[in-house]
């Protein structure tokens, strides 16, 4: 009875929370689309040349190959028009060709998008694994040996960023020990270190988030009480500390996808993983535009998403909060 | 650049009126031996960061040149002052930048309110709505290499949140009894801005403000170390780091110095953090 009445309005909240989201996701696409426009408009020298050379080679661009692609793709056209034409074949999701290996970006972005989800996923798995369990362990024991270690390793690596870490952990897994690959994407050993790079990374912070909360539950009256009436340690913990746990643990994990995305586009760089944030950076490499504009857009794309995942989890771990939201 | 720091300090010290923690004193000597290297390491160094000794490439350290040359016979030392001052004074100007503008804008939508705070509620919805770090890579993407898209996309990524932090809080705190009473004693706003509202906001901005700096640091450097950041030759820290990496083996000191460098800055930043909020 009161799990159905508790529960109620946290429907209400997840779906006035998803609705945001969705608001998100065509703010992102409006935003990735429109700078994107004007990086094509602002790039340098004529843009129908700059394409067909591009596209043609440098020694075969002739007036008439730039007066084509000037055509075909409507540079001739006022701006404001242009930007229209932009934004409604971006909404059709109509992401073009990528200008260095003329391929349709979906095309690309099909195959990258993968390996990034398995990264990313695996990275956040591994990282709820680990700190969160340690967390909970050191707040057991406030201020005891696991703790100050935790507590320790936990600002080290939070001052570490994220490409020094995968760079270090290279140095010990790959050069000195040999056990793992330090880049490619050839056998499965080669997503344990991308992976534990951002895992520990997020890791380093679940983790002192974990060991607050848990030491605010041990203090807690409700605690006090189900020791008081006989439960064990372990019984208490599993019914009452673990739900108010997770709680914050979740809550901040949705902060913590800022730095998963990011984190995403500079390990994968730095391991050679063919995903979708090595993708951004070689197409800013390569001035590739359409490109540019489909894998920002799907990582932000990938942002938003996961944060209604975490709203969701948020709103059924503790149904107060869903209620909170729809107010 | 002295500038970032010296706020800072007075915010501390409002923050937790008498003592700081051990931490907390830590972190800020921490950032003034930095800082200092970074205003004053290059005049000291006094050699230019770009001139080659070809003979004397990957010297080891030694006495008068602390940390050795690099792999093109330039002085490590001089390239690391230089590096520093660079992204010390990128993050100063944008977490500058991006405070003020950010403060006032805030303060502005809670006092008018209406159309107003909704247009500019919206416009900082929209550049949250993606991770900072891809728009300071859509930006640079404009004109790669440059030291102006870098510092407008980070500028740009982080008055959001001075935005909307001083405008959740100048809400709650403009309907408050003891300023109503003090409009109804006839003060204008810049005395209540002044006197009630940025006494309370300063704690939480000097915290956007620690957070703003290491991101600001953190994105030029990673920006640097994948390549689409600055551009060699510039003496940049991400940027040498990737320079120095293949020399790993013979000569781990060239590489050790911008690590270290870039490390102690931002723990240096982390550890200034105040104890309660220090997890």
């Amino acid at each position: 009875m009161t799990t159905i009445s508790s529960r109620a309005p946290a429907w209400r909240g997840i779906a006035t929370a998803l609705a945001q989201r969705l608001l998100q996701a065509v703010l992102v696409a409006l935003l990735v689309g429109t700078l994107c426009f004007f990086m094509t408009r602002m790039l340098p020298g004529d843009m129908a040349y700059r394409i067909a050379a591009g596209r043609y080679g440098y020694d075969m661009v002739t007036s008439a190959a730039a007066e084509a692609v000037r055509l075909e793709l409507g540079l001739d056209r006022p701006w404001l028009a242009a930007l229209g034409d932009w934004w409604q074949r971006l909404l059709q999701l109509d992401l073009g060709v990528s200008q260095v290996t003329a391929e349709p970006v979906m095309v690309e972005i099909e195959r990258q998008l993968w390996p990034t989800l398995r990264l990313s996923v695996l990275a956040m798995f591994l990282s709820l694994l680990v700190g969160p369990l340690l967390g909970v362990l050191a707040g057991l024991k406030p201020g005891g040996l696991l703790d100050r270690v935790t507590l320790a390793v936990s600002v080290v690596l939070r001052a570490l960023p994220s490409f020094l870490l995968g760079l270090v952990l290279v140095l010990v897994f790959s050069v000195k020990l040999g056990i793992l690959p330090a880049a490619g994407h050839d056998d499965h050993g080669s997503i344990v270190l991308p992976a534990l790079t951002l895992a520990l990374g997020m890791a380093a912070v679940s983790c002192r988030v974990a060991r607050d909360a848990m030491v605010q539950v041990r203090g807690s009256a409700y605690f006090a009480f189900a020791l008081t009436k006989g439960l064990s340690m372990r019984q208490a913990l599993l019914r009452h500390g673990l739900r108010n746990v997770a709680a914050p643990v979740i809550a901040y994990l949705g902060v913590q996808l800022v730095y998963l995305v990011e984190g995403v586009v500079l390990v994968e760089t730095i391991f050679a993983w063919p995903g979708i944030g090595h993708a951004l950076v070689h197409a800013i490499f390569g001035r590739d535009v359409p490109m540019i504009q489909g894998t920002a857009l799907v990582l932000g794309l990938m942002f938003v998403l996961f944060n209604a995942l975490v709203d969701t989890a948020c709103a059924f771990i503790d149904p107060r909060r869903g209620a909170g939201h729809a107010a | 650049m002295t500038t970032a720091y010296s706020p800072s300090s007075d915010l501390v010290l409002d923050e937790a009126p008498r003592r700081l923690g051990r931490a907390q004193r830590a972190g800020i000597a921490l950032l003034v031996v930095i800082a200092l290297f970074a205003l004053f390491g290059p005049w000291l160094v006094g050699i230019d960061p770009a001139r080659q000794q070809l003979e004397r490439f990957l010297e080891a350290p030694s006495l008068a040149h602390p940390l050795g040359f690099d792999q093109l016979g330039r002085s490590m030392l001089a390239r690391l002052a230089h590096g520093a001052r660079l992204s010390l004074s990128l993050a100063a100007i944008s977490v500058l930048s991006a405070a003020i503008p950010g403060t006032l804008l805030g303060l502005l939508a809670a006092w008018r309110g209406g159309w107003l705070e909704r247009v500019l509620a919206a416009f900082a919805d929209a550049v949250l709505a993606l991770p900072g770090l891809l728009l300071v890579l859509l930006l640079t993407a404009f004109t790669p290499g440059g030291f102006w898209p870098l510092y407008v996309g980070i500028s740009l990524a982080l008055w959001v949140e001075y935005f909307r932090v001083v405008r959740a809080a100048s809400r709650i705190l403009l309907a408050s009894p003891h300023v109503e009473a003090a409009r109804l004693l006839g003060f204008g706003p810049v005395h209540i801005v002044r006197r009630h509202l940025l006494p309370e906001l300063l704690p939480r901005l000097f915290t956007l403000m620690r957070f703003g700096f290491a991101g600001a640091v953190l994105a030029m450097s990673a920006l640097g170390f994948v390549g689409v950041g600055l551009q060699p030759p510039t003496p940049e820290l991400g940027v040498m780091m990737i320079e120095l990496l293949p020399y790993y083996g013979e000569a781990p000191w060239l590489i050790g110095a911008p690590v270290l460098l870039l490390f102690l800055t931002l723990l240096g930043l982390l550890l200034l953090a105040p104890e309660r909020e220090a997890a």
